[in-house]
């Protein structure tokens, strides 16, 4: 174990090691989801560790045009991850960005873009890299209930996430998946859009919420969590009650806390 | 036509809640969404064939001076004229002096994207020629002196009820006073009022979905005709293209017609494709005396090999603007310009400047969809990007975002002292929410709380819960 | 205005980081390219050509008649004219291939180009394409465009031989028959439409308002 990451696993065994790369997000709204992305992850036999020299990936900076604030950042990344078997990254935008934008951001220096392509090769969203690179089978967990899907465009478009949520959903006993319409739409969200063209980006996640509504489904699950702040928010705003998680918290068993939005003891007057 | 793109964001708030254009936007998602899947669903070979389209237009990219002068000397060979125009300027001038040497009155035009470029019909109506659009949904837009709103169907935002009002008013002239309801009617009636332009046309315009080296042929691809009846009833024959739609062979333009009617409206092939090549032949009964082939640059050649490079494969088939929810939310005039939708927001600040168009590469959730289904596979998010970082280059972004842009750019650089501000900052708001989970209002967040509740940090963030259990362990 | 061509031309070679116009050897080999065109993937279409052409082009409302040979051409039409209440006349195409068909007495039949009060024009094809359901007329002193876009009815006379499998086939034929490219080349597959209000599909918008080939066996 090196010295600047934390560190854990069950057994002694040499493992895989993996470098949670926790995303800003999750960090700092949503910790649960980090905690059951360990939990998934240690199941299934993997050793994670939490580098301390992270915090954002840069999808910020890259997306307002400010590509040299995004390189910094990026080599920050790089250096903080590069020495794990894999990165894993509970956020398809997050492990999208490492994946396929560090490679073009360093396309002029051929020293950084080696490492940036290394990691990217090594890189992975939390759910599909269960599924497709550890081939994970049985969570073991069970959830009565219904819910749907929403599809994020980054992780469905740039890393073919789609199947692999459903496989694991369709395993979780007593629970029944149902699929909104347009489940792959944008929800609106965007990164900065939503907040610089509210009015279009509230256009967008009331469709959505109007899908999820249709299907009458108790909760909403999805893979990124700028998304389902989003559409929490807007659910809430419209005063329905689908319940709003992570699909990490859902397949780790940890989705029993106040879903996003709701409150321990929850005090809806208006 | 002039840009309004820098009034997008109020146009936009203006669409929003525009009941009739809703009511059209949703056409275009049971229609030209829903056709273009079926198509796609039943060929097989789609994918192959977008691939090898996409590799027949860099190829040709990359050899673009010779493909061009290969075209140019067969169209010259065969009895026509090739002019070159660097700006929308001298294209007008091009148009005009060849109208003018006819003796021309009227002129007929078929759907021309580079002839609204170049705002065209402005220019022949100033210089006394009466310009009649003759694609129904140009004419529609024509009559209600409106831009298009999309590159196939520049009607697409107008109500039945609306085109009825428009031709009731506009063809009493004919002598047509009955106000005609239904689809059959308004068509038979536009059929019948145009019939008689046809036929007195001097010269007719259209535009080029192709150039074809290999033959020296310009293709049109259209349902209804009047492209067709433009091209060969008047005794001069004009087209306007875009530098970049040269294609080689007369192979090649079949592979690329595959992709383009299927990725447009979900038709296999529409009603006519039409190759023109050289005026009527010595013995022929019918056909224009004049075949005359305007190429325009306008910044085309600019984009060769640079970060927009890929923007000269388009083949203006309009799927990515189908597809796009942004441009289903607003339709296609909040862009302010010819072009629309994700392919509008690329080239509509490359043309006319991106301190006129500066909202367009931002009005985009970067989601991709524009991407997945471009039959000729541009990377369009990547390319709004690229305008993005021209903005920021050029101090064009607002103060507020780039200071806030900085403040997060230093502190997520500085990892221990990012998790000591912010981990503070979110426990802090989540004592503050710890009733309700979730915030209706927060200072600095407007954009946000405007349009939906914030929910709340959990807590503690992850990483310094982590490090206590960490450190719990330990000890 | 040369001056533009060369800022264009000069243009596109700087972006692509040339001097100069490519050199010799490239220039041949594209050049070559152009003369010895090779079709690029062609979808499979299955065996039976004419049988797809005519699922095709009756997808698209294209009316299709078979007959034994080309005289039955004569009754498909005088009913054709009757059921649509076209009048008597029509025009037919100075096509030799549409020579000698037996003609109705009491119907006015014209050999030239069309005018604007055409009710019914009768055309051969210089080819059909099964993949898409698609003729393909070519313009001539036999075959005038006009008869294809102006009349209200087109009635095009086709031989089941002249159906060839893809696009590309046409190109190939023509090339076969030295038969330079005319003032126009027509692929037409079904009768004109459009879908500009409210997306609702309406044929008949500015050319011919119904297609209707008759496929004669011999």
């Amino acid at each position: 174990m090196t010295s600047d990451a934390t560190s854990s696993s069950r057994n002694d065994s040499p493992s895989i090691r993996v470098g949670l790369f926790v995303t800003c997000l999750v960090d700092l709204m949503r910790p649960n989801v980090g905690f059951a992305a360990v939990k998934l992850l240690e199941d299934a036999g993997c050793l994670v560790e939490v580098p301390e020299l992270q915090s954002c990936c840069g999808q910020p900076a890259y997306n307002s045009g400010d590509f040299s604030d995004t390189q910094r950042i990026a080599r920050q990344v790089i250096a903080a991850f590069e020495a794990y078997d894999y990165v894993v990254a509970p956020s398809g935008s997050c492990a999208g960005m490492i994946k396929e934008h560090y490679p073009r951001l360093f396309a002029t220096d051929a020293g950084w873009r080696n490492r940036a392509q290394q990691l990217a090769g090594r890189c992975y969203e939390l759910v599909s890299f269960l599924h497709d690179v550890l081939a994970v089978e049985d969570l073991s967990i069970a959830r009565k209930g219904s819910v749907t899907y929403h599809d994020s465009c980054s992780g469905l478009r740039e890393l073919g996430i789609h199947g692999q949520p459903r496989a694991f959903l369709g395993r979780v006993s007593g629970l029944e998946l149902r699929e909104m319409t347009d489940s792959n739409v944008c929800c609106g969200f965007g990164g900065t859009f939503c907040v610089k063209y509210p009015k279009i980006s509230e256009h967008l996640v009331s469709n959505k919420v109007a899908n999820i509504a249709d299907t009458g489904a108790d909760a909403l699950l999805g893979g990124d969590l700028g998304c389902l702040l989003n559409i929490a928010g807007r659910i809430k705003r419209e005063g329905r009650a689908t319940k709003v998680y992570h699909v990490a918290e859902v397949l780790a068993g940890m989705a029993d806390v106040p879903a996003i939005g709701d409150a321990d003891t929850p005090d809806d007057t208006p | 036509m002039k840009p309004t793109s820098s009034q997008f964001k109020k146009s936009a708030r203006v669409a929003l809640v525009d009941p009739d254009l809703q009511r059209a936007m949703g056409f275009i998602r049971s229609g030209f969404v829903e056709n273009r899947r079926a198509a796609v669903e039943k060929l097989p070979e789609f994918d192959e064939l977008r691939r090898s389209a996409r590799g027949i237009k860099e190829h040709t990219l990359q050899n673009l001076d010779f493909y061009l002068q290969a075209f140019e000397k067969r169209v010259k060979a065969d009895g026509g004229q090739v002019y070159w125009a660097s700006t929308p300027e001298e294209a007008r001038d091009i148009v005009l002096g060849i109208c003018r040497r006819a003796g021309a009155k009227r002129v007929t035009k078929a759907k021309s994207m580079v002839g609204e470029e170049i705002a065209i019909n402005e220019a022949l109506e100033s210089a006394g020629f009466e310009a009649i659009e003759t694609d129904l949904g140009e004419y529609i837009i024509q009559l209600a002196e409106e831009p298009p709103s999309h590159i196939i169907a520049p009607a697409v935002h107008k109500t039945k009820s609306q085109i009825t009002e428009l031709f009731h008013k506009h063809h009493a002239r004919y002598g047509y006073t009955e106000r005609q309801t239904e689809v059959p009617g308004l068509v038979d009636e536009a059929r019948q009022v145009l019939r008689e332009k046809f036929l007195s046309a001097d010269v007719g315009i259209t535009g080029a979905n192709f150039l074809v080296a290999e033959t020296g042929s310009t293709v049109i691809v259209t349902n209804e005709g009047n492209g067709d009846l433009t091209n060969t009833l008047p005794p001069v024959h004009i087209v306007t293209a875009g530098i970049e739609k040269v294609v080689p062979t007369r192979e090649d333009v079949s592979t690329l017609l595959r992709v383009l009617a299927r990725s447009a409206t979900g038709q296999e092939m529409s009603v006519y494709t039409t190759f023109s090549t050289g005026p009527r032949r010595q013995n022929d009964l019918d056909g224009p005396t004049e075949f005359h082939v305007v190429l325009l640059d306008n910044g085309r050649s600019q984009m060769l090999g640079n970060e927009f490079h890929e923007m000269l494969r388009c083949i203006r088939c309009g799927a990515c603007m189908n597809h796009c929810p942004v441009y289903q939310g607003i339709g296609g005039h909040a862009y302010g310009w010819v072009y629309v939708g994700p392919m509008g927001s690329v080239l509509t600040p490359l043309m006319v400047g991106l301190d006129q168009a500066g909202d367009l590469p931002n009005a985009c959730t970067l989601n991709g969809r524009c991407e997945e289904v471009c039959p000729m596979g541009i990377g369009l998010p990547g390319m709004l990007r690229q305008l993005r970082r021209r903005q920021y280059q050029n101090r064009q972004t607002s103060t507020v975002s780039r200071v806030a842009l900085a403040a997060w750019s230093f502190l997520v650089r500085r990892p221990r002292l990012y998790r000591r501000v912010m981990g503070g900052a979110v426990a802090s708001l989540a004592w503050l929410a710890r009733r309700r989970g979730r915030f209706r209002h927060m200072l600095f967040a407007g954009g946000w709380t405007s349009v939906r509740d914030l929910p709340a940090p959990q807590g503690s963030s992850f990483q310094n819960q982590w490090r206590k259990r960490r450190q719990g362990s330990q000890s | 205005m040369s001056d533009a061509r060369e800022q264009v031309l000069a243009n596109i070679r700087a972006a692509l980081n040339r001097a100069g116009p490519l050199p010799d050897s490239i220039a041949r080999s594209l050049q070559g390219r152009l003369s010895r065109p090779r079709a690029n993937l062609k979808p499979a279409i299955g065996g039976d050509t004419i049988a797809h052409f005519i699922e095709k082009l009756g997808s698209v409302s294209g009316k299709i008649t078979r007959v034994a040979s080309i005289d039955k051409v004569a009754e498909v039409v005088a009913r054709h004219l009757e059921s649509f209440d076209l009048g008597d006349a029509l025009v037919v195409a100075p096509d030799p291939a549409l020579e000698g068909i037996p003609w109705s007495n009491r119907l006015g039949v014209e050999r030239r180009a069309a005018a604007g009060g055409d009710r019914l024009s009768v055309t051969g094809a210089y080819a059909a394409v099964a993949e898409t359901g698609s003729l393909v007329l070519l313009s001539s002193p036999d075959s005038p465009t006009t008869l294809n876009f102006l009349p209200d009815d087109h009635v095009i006379v086709l031989r089941e031989s002249q159906i060839v499998p893809h696009i590309e086939d046409v190109w190939v034929r023509m090339r076969s028959d030295k038969q330079a490219m005319p003032r126009t080349v027509n692929f037409i597959t079904g009768p004109s439409k459009t879908a500009d209000v409210e997306q609702t599909i309406q044929e008949g918008a500015h050319g011919p308002r119904r297609l209707h080939v008759i496929l004669v066996a011999k």
